[in-house]
């Protein structure tokens, strides 16, 4: 009994996983300006059509390729729109076409990278040489014969650009399993009765958590500029809709005399990409004890 | 005393120093060595056995590795003030090291002859062939038939290998041999093999040796001097039978009463309670004297100086001399 | 044998490889007394840690028997064999890869009882936990404390802590201190002798340190690329090992004493590979008195002296 006194009023609080980690998170500086950042594009995101000056297509000829001022803080495009405007619409696109493929991606590639890593053998085989057929061929024309054959449409853009990149996570997930698998954590846990669910998901996956977020969020950028490409190319998003990528391709036309058209969307993308892998590098390092304090 | 040294360490200290810590992993070492002889160096993880002997070889990783003071003299010639080309002169031919991990120290994409022929090239004046040849006798030294001078370190066993390592560190006759834990890493039968290598070829070219060992059995086979090292400094000095028979320090009791007897049934065996202190923040006064079973108020206090118990056998203990501890 | 807890009955143990079958553990039994500990020496690739690992399945045994307590663990189904789990524990050699680095000391120690759901409660839990931590010897403070934090001694206690969660009665010993520091084995090894007394376990121990299997064990199997050579008491083992090997391995030790002097019998070569081994006695190739017949027909464990066993062609007249 005395054991249980004592514990109740020496012994430190056992802090969650959660706490932990958030507390740590806390610590670094970088990361909680990108996550600043991330949570004020994601704001904007949601809150366009309440704090945008104007509409997001309202046009404006006599108003063409203005450069900033006080009405139009961003300068205005090709056919008078406010860009101000347009980009804080286009982070609705934008940023959700890079996460949502970004999770698709993410969670094909983990699945089948621990499968094919935790089970081996034929399953393996099969797994691994459909993702060397998928990373054979050009990410672009995989990009357009998956949209091609799902027909355009943002969905389907978010769709083509996830299994697009499944393949660089299978592989990254598929290696570190192989070589965690074998360590005597991952015994003494099936020794102590648990199944294969709970060796991936509390042994496995937590440990190869920081090349993934590293690669997680270095794609985001890439995700939003392939969105960019398809959308140039007439797959998915049509013209009018405001989004990052193609609004930076269509101001490239107007590089010489208007350099704003294209130079603040593609800030925009450099924001989102660079917050989001201050949070991803902050992310990896709370996530991780032996970085601790 | 008599005979000259080859090897002599003055007052080494060496620090590993990083932003926020210096770690003390060396501190005002001595030791020497004369020809022919063997020095075993004792100690747990951590108590700068093997930065002692990288100092001497000049090959510790500088940052964070930085010798503070003392003087190495090697043949009368202090190795520390050597300029970088002339320590690459003695590394190899004078001096040579075998490391603990036979698997990591070959290159596997060269066969062992040619490695062993590298290193003769390296300093002597010979042909491909000649060296070539002198490698393949080297292997027959070691017990190797010359003909497998042509497989890559991969076709070989775990003991091979280090044979093969052996022969490179004596293949231009050196006059020193460091070998840091050269069998910790092989098992038992095999273990056995290397060090009746080890000694054979120790008698039959004279090469002094200092073997870097935790292994009390090694030392009493295979040495004829003793440093047991605590926390960076030596704590007890003297030849294999001042420290067997009349061990002096209490650390070094210790270590004897952590190994089981094979010939005698022991119920429990007699641990040293706590841990190695953290080298970064290092006791005051004697460094052992937390884990201490006789420790005294002095102990924590003032830093026990080297006391001759009997010649040449050196206790750094306040309690050596009044056999406070002879009760163990 | 009077109580005998485990059972091991022609337990067998391939690995198909590219080169061909790896024969690592060939045709081994013997049996464990509740209480006792068996030392398992050998030297690496002998077949010791794939016998303690095939015991609790985590290598499935290519054949033979192993019954725990009346029970034969490798006829068990899954469902069965996560129960009988609670029983049989084991604890690794390398205290740095035992424990994941991502887990902190509480959620390591608990996590057989999260696995196996034993705690109602969280209090429960928790107290478990706190519980196991004063068993092995672990300051309270340490609870959240990660493995890159601990020494290699307090790394193996938590290990130790981790297999006790269940309340195990059959422990495997996988070299549980063969990776530590003299000064902090010695700690171990009493550490584990006194858990032996109060909690009336049973031990498999497994090692390479002739010494420390001495003084642990009751019993001791020599192990030779795959095969026993010889099972006895642990003195009389010592005092007169019978099998050709176990003589050579005994004088390989070196003792640190300078009042003993040790004949040392040299082994020629390396131990063979246990990949399609040849026929006949495998320690043939390397021992000194070898005849005609060791080449030919393996040599089958004998009851030498009563309670001493060795498997050599030499001690059959």
């Amino acid at each position: 009994m005395s054991v249980i006194a004592k514990q109740t009023k020496t012994a430190p609080k056992k802090r969650s996983k959660f706490q932990e980690t958030w507390r740590r998170f806390k610590k670094n500086g970088r990361a909680v300006v990108g996550l600043a950042i991330v949570a004020i594009l994601l704001l904007a995101a949601v809150l366009a059509p309440i704090i945008s000056p104007y509409g997001p297509n309202d046009q404006n000829p006599r108003n063409r390729l203005q450069g900033p001022s006080a009405e139009h803080w961003f300068g205005t495009d090709e056919l008078g729109r406010d860009i101000l405007t347009r980009i804080i619409y286009g982070a609705r696109i934008s940023m959700s076409v890079g996460l949502i493929a970004i999770c698709i991606s993410l969670i094909g590639g983990v699945a089948l990278g621990a499968v094919a890593g935790y089970y081996g053998g034929a399953l393996d085989n099969i797994i691994m040489r459909c993702m060397d057929v998928l990373l054979s061929i050009p990410t672009i024309l995989l990009n357009i014969s998956i949209v091609a054959a799902l027909g355009s449409g943002l969905e389907n853009v978010m769709i083509a650009i996830g299994v697009s990149s499944i393949p660089g996570y299978c592989r990254i997930v598929r290696a570190s399993i192989l070589s965690l698998r074998e360590q005597d954590f991952v015994e003494a846990s099936r020794a102590a009765g648990a199944s294969d669910f709970f060796l991936i998901t509390q042994h496995i996956l937590p440990n190869c958590l920081a090349p993934l977020i590293v690669q997680a969020t270095l794609r985001i950028g890439a995700a939003i500029l392939s969105c960019a490409s398809m959308s140039f190319l007439g797959l998915g998003i049509v013209p009018p809709t405001p989004e990052w990528g193609s609004m930076l391709s269509t101001g490239r036309d107007f590089l010489r005399d208007a350099p704003h058209v294209c130079i603040f969307p593609g800030l925009a993308i450099m924001a989102a990409v660079f917050s989001m892998n201050l949070v991803g590098d902050g992310l990896r390092d709370a996530l991780d004890p032996k970085l601790k304090d | 005393m008599n005979g000259d040294k080859l090897l002599e360490i003055k007052n080494l200290t060496v620090h590993y120093e990083s932003f926020d810590a210096t770690v003390h992993a060396v501190e005002n070492l001595n030791l020497s060595l004369r020809h022919g002889e063997t020095l075993g160096l004792v100690g747990e993880t951590g108590a700068g056995k093997t930065t002692t002997v990288k100092s001497v070889m000049r090959i510790l990783p500088d940052p964070p590795a930085k010798i503070v003071s003392g003087e190495i003299l090697f043949d009368g010639q202090d190795l520390l003030k050597l300029s970088v080309k002339e320590m690459r002169k003695i590394r190899g031919k004078q001096i040579s090291m075998i490391f603990q991990d036979p698997m990591t120290s070959l290159n596997p994409v060269m066969t062992v002859a040619e490695q062993i022929a590298e290193v003769i090239r390296l300093h002597e004046k010979c042909s491909k062939k000649d060296a070539h040849k002198k490698a393949c006798d080297m292997l027959e030294l070691v017990g190797i038939r010359p003909e497998r001078g042509s497989d890559y370190p991969h076709q070989f066993s775990g003991g091979m290998k280090q044979r093969v390592v052996i022969a490179m560190a004596l293949a231009c006759n050196p006059r020193f041999l460091i070998a840091d834990e050269p069998t910790t890493a092989l098992d038992v039968t095999i273990q056995a093999q290397v060090l009746e290598l080890m000694k054979r070829l120790k008698a039959q070219y004279q090469t002094a040796m200092i073997m870097i060992t935790h292994d009390l059995g090694i030392v009493a086979d295979i040495c004829d001097y003793v440093a047991i090292m605590y926390a960076g400094e030596v704590v007890e000095y003297g030849t294999r039978e001042h420290i067997f028979n009349h061990t002096g320090h209490p650390y070094t009791r210790g270590l004897f009463a952590c190994i089981p007897d094979i010939f005698t049934d022991q119920n429990e065996l007699e641990p040293i309670n706590g841990l190695t202190p953290d080298p970064t923040q290092l006791p005051e006064g004697c460094r052992f004297h937390p884990r201490c079973p006789h420790a005294t108020e002095r102990c924590a206090k003032e830093h026990p100086e080297n006391i001759e118990l009997a010649p040449g056998h050196f206790v750094a203990c306040h309690l050596a001399n009044k056999g406070g501890n002879e009760n163990a | 044998m009077p109580n005998t807890l485990l059972e091991v009955k022609h337990l067998k143990k391939y690995f198909n490889t590219k080169a061909g079958l790896l024969h690592a553990v060939d045709d081994v039994s013997f049996s464990i007394a509740k209480g006792e500990t068996l030392g398992l020496v050998g030297e690496s690739g002998c077949g010791k840690s794939t016998i303690g690992r095939a015991i609790l399945r985590l290598h499935e045994p290519t054949s033979g028997e192993v019954i725990l307590d009346g029970t034969d663990v490798t006829k068990l189904n899954k469902q069965e064999l996560r129960e009988l789990r609670r029983k049989m524990q084991i604890v690794f050699q390398d205290p740095y890869s035992s424990l994941d680095g991502r887990k902190s000391v509480f959620e390591s120690i608990g996590e057989p009882l999260v696995i196996q759901k034993v705690c109602k409660s969280k209090a429960e839990y928790e107290k478990r936990v706190y519980e196991l931590m004063e068993t092995v010897g672990l300051a309270e403070r340490l609870v959240n404390a990660y493995p890159h934090e601990l020494d290699g001694g307090r790394r193996q206690r938590v290990g130790i802590a981790r297999a006790l969660a269940l309340n195990p009665s059959f422990l495997v010993l996988d070299e549980p201190v063969s990776a530590l520091d003299v000064s902090i084995q010695a700690q171990v090894l009493n550490l584990m002798q006194k858990l032996q007394k109060d909690l009336g376990l049973t031990y498999l121990f497994i090692s390479h340190n002739l010494s420390v299997v001495k003084h642990i064990s009751d019993r001791i199997a020599v192990m030779y690329l795959g095969r026993m050579v010889e099972f006895s008491d642990c003195r009389a083992l010592f005092k007169n090992p019978l099998h050709p090997y176990t003589k050579a391995l005994l004088s390989a030790v070196p003792i640190p004493r300078l009042d003993v002097k040790q004949e040392r019998i040299l082994l020629e070569g390396d131990v063979p590979s246990p990949v399609n081994p040849a026929p006949g006695c495998r320690f043939a190739s390397r021992c000194a008195s070898c005849m005609e017949i060791c080449r030919e027909k393996q040599p089958e464990l004998q009851e030498i002296e009563p309670g001493h066993f060795a498997a050599c062609h030499l001690l059959n007249d």
